[in-house]
């Protein structure tokens, strides 16, 4: 197959940026849409050009590293997958596809299609977890927990950082990422202790980074490779009004 | 956890947002409510209106909710503005390609629906409400006996069979307010953290028929007068 890319360039992080036209053929239509930037790359070294920067570790949909914004969509046309195991057969032959990266003032680009992800670090850090050890897996086994809240709770902990939230959201808004790390601890007895403060604290971060508010429009869902609901937004709206009641001491 | 200075987290921001928002759906039906009995549908209809209207104009506990329901206004629409700002900002550089994720359709204009009806409430005050507060005259060529604001019924008619432009402002407004309030009503309820995988599809639908109900609730008045005006 043969593809027009329309890919953003920007040298650094003070670099206005443009976009650049580069055409790739023979592509295979099994080859992920990863693999055709590689191929694309090694002409440009072949070139003497620089190569297009972009973010990828485990190709195989684990680590959430991928993040590209595909033709006004973030990982691209293909449902629940990241932009590694989405494969060029979801494209027209001689389609031309813009890539541009994740566009949120909180992440913003290191070089092309890089952005800075340390954000999403920076709420983790601000109570994404349990205090104290709470030993091993035998010792959870040992705690009982019922089914639905257990499949509640692995569905937030599917979450793998990407950002497809924050770059679909209209408003570049946080709120399906910290929500499923909210709920994936609120849930389960080991994290139920903390929830509350956990709550204020994520959240105050995730305003103070500049994210937008959550507007309901549920695009996040719709482009979350792991399919996590929004329900789970409305978890953490309820442990943030359930923690305002009780600080007020 | 420190606080700085004075902040309102996102969340604070929208149920606010929300909770005001919710006491505007409440107020809209009492309105519709009022307001049908602005056409023939019963021999007396004009008396009912004049008594509701009174009632509303007068009675000491209607005039505590008047004062609610003008802060939920002003609370809603500076709210929305600020987390509408908030948003904006939090965007950045715009994309080339953008927004192809699926999202509904009133999600994605609620600053833009919610500006239009500001503007139809600023024009519809001075046709009326205004008038109540002694600030505004009733439209020239309206002929209404003092005081207009025991007239309402008679005012609006008078608009609506012979200003062709205004029942065409107020039905446009109305559809503003259909798309606006279609997304609202659901969206409340999940920014309130009601959410529930039973219940949820349920209140979407109540948010739709609601939303049709309340616009073409109001569009049937001035469209009736326009027509047999
Ligand atoms: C009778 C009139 C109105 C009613 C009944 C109403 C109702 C609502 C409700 C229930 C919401 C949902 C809140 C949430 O997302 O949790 C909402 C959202 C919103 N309203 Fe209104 N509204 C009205 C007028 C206005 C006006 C005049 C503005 C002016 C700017 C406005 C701006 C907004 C905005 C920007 C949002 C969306 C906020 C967001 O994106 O999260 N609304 N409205
Ligand atoms: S590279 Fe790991 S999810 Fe795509």
């Amino acid at each position: 197959m043969n593809f027009t890319l329309k890919i953003w360039r920007q040298d650094g992080p003070k670099d206005k940026g443009r976009f650049e036209k580069y055409k790739v053929s023979d592509i295979s239509a099994d080859a992920s849409f990863l693999e055709m930037l590689d191929i694309l790359n090694e002409q440009l070294v072949d070139k003497f050009q620089t190569p297009v920067e972009f973010d990828h570790d485990c190709r195989e949909g684990i680590c959430g590293t991928c993040s590209l914004y595909i033709n006004g969509r973030p990982h691209g046309p293909d449902e629940a997958v990241t932009a590694c195991q989405l494969h060029m057969r979801h494209f027209k032959d001689g389609e031309t596809i813009t890539v541009e990266p994740w566009r949120a003032t909180a992440f913003p680009v290191i070089k092309d299609l890089m952005v800075d992800r340390s954000a999403f670090d920076k709420i983790i850090q601000a109570g994404g977890y349990v205090s104290v050890n709470t030993g091993s897996a035998p010792d959870a086994n040992s705690i009982p927990v019922t089914k639905k809240d257990a499949d509640l709770a692995f569905e937030g902990a599917a979450c793998i950082g990407c950002g497809a939230c924050v770059a679909a959201c209209k408003n570049a808004s946080a709120s399906l990422f910290v929500a499923a790390k909210i709920s994936q601890m609120a849930l389960l007895p080991q994290g139920k202790v903390e929830a509350k403060e956990r709550a204020e604290a994520m959240i105050a971060k995730m305003d103070e980074l500049g994210f937008g508010n959550c507007s309901n429009t549920y695009a996040c869902e719709a482009e979350c490779p792991k399919e996590i609901s929004v329900s789970h937004i409305a978890r953490m709206n309820r442990e943030f009004l359930n923690a305002k009641k009780d600080s007020e001491k | 956890m420190k606080k700085k200075g004075f902040y309102w987290a996102s969340i604070t921001e929208k149920t606010v947002l929300a909770i005001a928002g919710l006491f505007l759906i409440l107020f809209l039906l009492v309105h519709l409510g009022i307001n049908l009995f602005l056409l023939p549908i019963a021999e007396n209809h004009q008396e009912i209106f004049k008594e509701a209207a009174h009632f509303m104009g007068t009675n000491p506990v209607v005039k505590v909710f008047e004062v609610i329901l003008m802060a939920a206004f002003i609370i809603h629409i500076v709210m929305g503005i600020v987390v509408q700002v908030q948003n904006w900002k939090a965007r950045g550089k715009r994309y080339a390609v953008y927004g192809k994720s699926y999202s509904s359709f009133g999600s994605r204009f609620m600053i833009h629906t919610g500006i239009a009806i500001f503007l139809f409430l600023i024009l519809h005050f001075i046709n009326f409400y205004f008038i109540r507060l002694g600030i505004t005259e009733p439209i020239a060529g309206a002929d209404v006996t003092a005081p207009a604001e025991e007239h309402f019924n008679e005012l609006a008619i008078y608009l609506f069979s012979n200003e062709v432009l205004y029942s065409v402002l107020y039905i446009v407004a109305f559809g503003f307010l259909a798309v606006h309030l279609n997304h609202a009503f659901q969206s409340a309820f999940q920014t309130l953290g009601l959410n529930h995988p039973k219940y949820t599809p349920t209140i979407k639908k109540i948010g739709t028929i609601y939303a049709i109900v309340v616009s073409v609730g109001f569009t049937i008045i001035p469209l009736y007068y326009l027509i047999t005006g």
